[in-house]
């Protein structure tokens, strides 16, 4: 929006500034009504009590629910990434394999578990398990292997779209020089396309967090879980306080995992280390994709 | 298998209305993320930084979160009821989350495709005299919406999958519920998963090929 002017609209000139400044306003006092109306309902129904808040400025709050909270989300969301990583690595390389058994088993693998709502596998997981090894408090384990096994199918598009995007003669040199398949791939391919698909994978973690969340629903006891079903029972009525509180923490969390994906794509792009253009940060080919983007 | 065909009816009920959800979020959240763009693209700055920090709130929040709020914040604490009936509340509960959450997607996508029309398209709309709205409806976006064609399924085909979380909205009807239930009185049953499994891919993979088809038929020559 350099000097004003953008795709849409030219610099504005007399009239369009008198219309501008208009339209502002009527845009603000809207802005202001609707602020208004949602400050008024929260103030009917007494949200606004000091004693409802001020849980949250006690330390104790945060040392005993939030921050307990946070680590189980944390600990979820790092566990996930990790074994996503590997599982993707793994899918994403054995679809490129030569070999016709070992990448359509791959892609089976891959497009059937990029196509199953993330809740449906986290309760199969989470009712399976007790039944196979017996009692137990199986919800962390029912999250991981969920996120694993959807974000891991994802990452492996990723991964395998990020291999693809290295330019053909990059391979055609490598195998001239003499090298063979396994060092074509680590030497030369994976390098260059880790560059490439570092954005990618970055928001597809953002993806990952998010979805600790649903943990929640099979009482995986996280921030979301400390938020609406431990805190609101110690501090009576707080509930609209602590889903404000942690749905900031979450979006901060999530914006700060986004700028660093921001930061990395315009990294890659300046940087002429990898022949691969970088992968964007939603978009990635497949057929009936499913799902992929930032969801 | 027995499972499976014993459970069939309550199964299909349940799938049925995660269809229903579907088919309701999906038209609202397109017609509310093309508004959103519209807002997001404006000339006037303080609508574009409303917009703006809308479409970063709702994108960066769970999804359980936003449903669990409409549910246990709005509903049961501010008082937004849109029915006495709690099954049909829930289902607009649901369906208010989830559409404030698929829209910011829709427009994000939306907004990709806007950058990828040329400016000399732009240009030549305000050159004939258009408006901002008209060019934006007459010439920006109907390009802007070819571009996307394959994004957009996506989203909303991960739309169709988040109608599961509908549970945490306190909507007890959905698939993910009824399988619930049912794992609960029977244990769990790996026909029965598979079934529901199938049924998703049933939904989800044409929706994907035909997006991939109309994307390449209806691409912008250029």
């Amino acid at each position: 929006m350099n000097g004003g002017a953008s795709l849409l609209f030219d610099a504005p000139g007399p009239r369009a500034r008198l219309r501008n400044h208009l339209l502002t306003a009527v845009a603000l006092v809207a802005l202001l009504a609707i602020a208004w109306f949602v400050y008024s309902r929260f103030d009917e129904k007494g949200q606004w009590r000091a004693e409802i808040w001020e849980p949250f400025l006690r330390p104790t709050t945060w040392t005993n629910f939030i921050v307990p909270g946070l680590i189980g989300t944390l600990k979820a969301a790092a566990l996930g990434a990790v074994f996503a990583l590997f599982f993707g690595a793994i899918f994403g390389l054995a679809r490129l394999s030569d070999h016709r058994w070992v990448r359509i088993p791959a892609g089976v693998v891959v497009e059937v578990f990029r196509a199953i709502p993330l809740l449906l596998l986290i309760f199969f997981v989470f009712y399976l398990l007790p039944s196979v090894l017996g009692g137990g408090d199986y919800t962390l384990i029912a999250v991981v292997v969920g996120l694993t096994l959807y974000n891991g199918s994802v990452l492996a598009e990723i991964i395998r779209a990020g291999v693809l995007a290295v330019p053909r003669g990059q391979s055609e040199a490598a195998y001239a020089i003499g090298l063979r398949k396994t060092g074509v791939l680590w030497r030369i391919l994976l390098p260059q396309a880790i560059t490439a698909m570092m954005p990618a994978i970055v928001s597809q973690l953002v993806v990952l967090l998010k979805d600790t969340a649903l943990g929640y629903i099979i009482a995986y006891v996280d921030l979301l879980n400390f938020g609406f079903k431990i805190i609101p029972p110690n501090f009576p009525g707080s509930l609209i306080p602590a889903a404000i509180v942690i749905g900031i923490i979450y979006i901060g969390l999530n914006m700060l995992l986004s700028a660093l994906a921001t930061w990395l794509e315009r990294r890659s792009r300046r940087s002429r280390k990898s022949a691969a253009r970088p992968i964007g940060l939603s978009a990635v080919p497949g057929p009936a994709g499913a799902g992929v983007g930032q969801l | 298998m027995d499972e499976l065909i014993e459970y069939a009816p309550d199964l299909l009920a349940g799938f049925a209305e995660n269809l229903k959800l579907s088919a309701v979020c999906g038209v609202l959240s397109l017609i509310f993320g093309t508004i959103l763009v519209g807002i997001r693209v404006s000339p006037t700055p303080v609508l574009r930084a409303a917009g703006t920090a809308y479409v970063n709130i709702a994108r960066n929040t769970p999804l359980t979160l936003v449903l669990a709020f409409s549910s246990l914040g709005l509903s049961d604490q501010i008082g937004l009821i849109f029915s006495d009936e709690p099954s049909t509340n829930g289902f607009w509960l649901v369906v208010l989350g989830l559409t404030a959450y698929t829209s910011t997607f829709v427009c994000e996508s939306l907004r990709s495709g806007i950058n990828t029309v040329p400016f000399g398209q732009a240009e030549a709309a305000r050159a004939i005299g258009l408006t901002f709205l008209q060019s934006l409806s007459l010439i920006i976006l109907p390009q802007a919406f070819r571009a996307v064609i394959a994004p957009l399924g996506n989203v909303m085909i991960a739309m169709i999958k988040n109608t599961t979380v509908a549970i945490a909205a306190g909507y007890l009807a959905d698939v993910a519920f009824v399988m619930k239930d049912t794992f609960d009185t029977t244990g769990v049953s790996i026909p029965i998963f598979l079934g529901i499994v199938v049924a998703f891919m049933v939904v989800v993979l044409p929706i994907g090929f035909l997006t991939g088809w109309l994307a390449k038929r209806l691409a912008v020559a250029r």
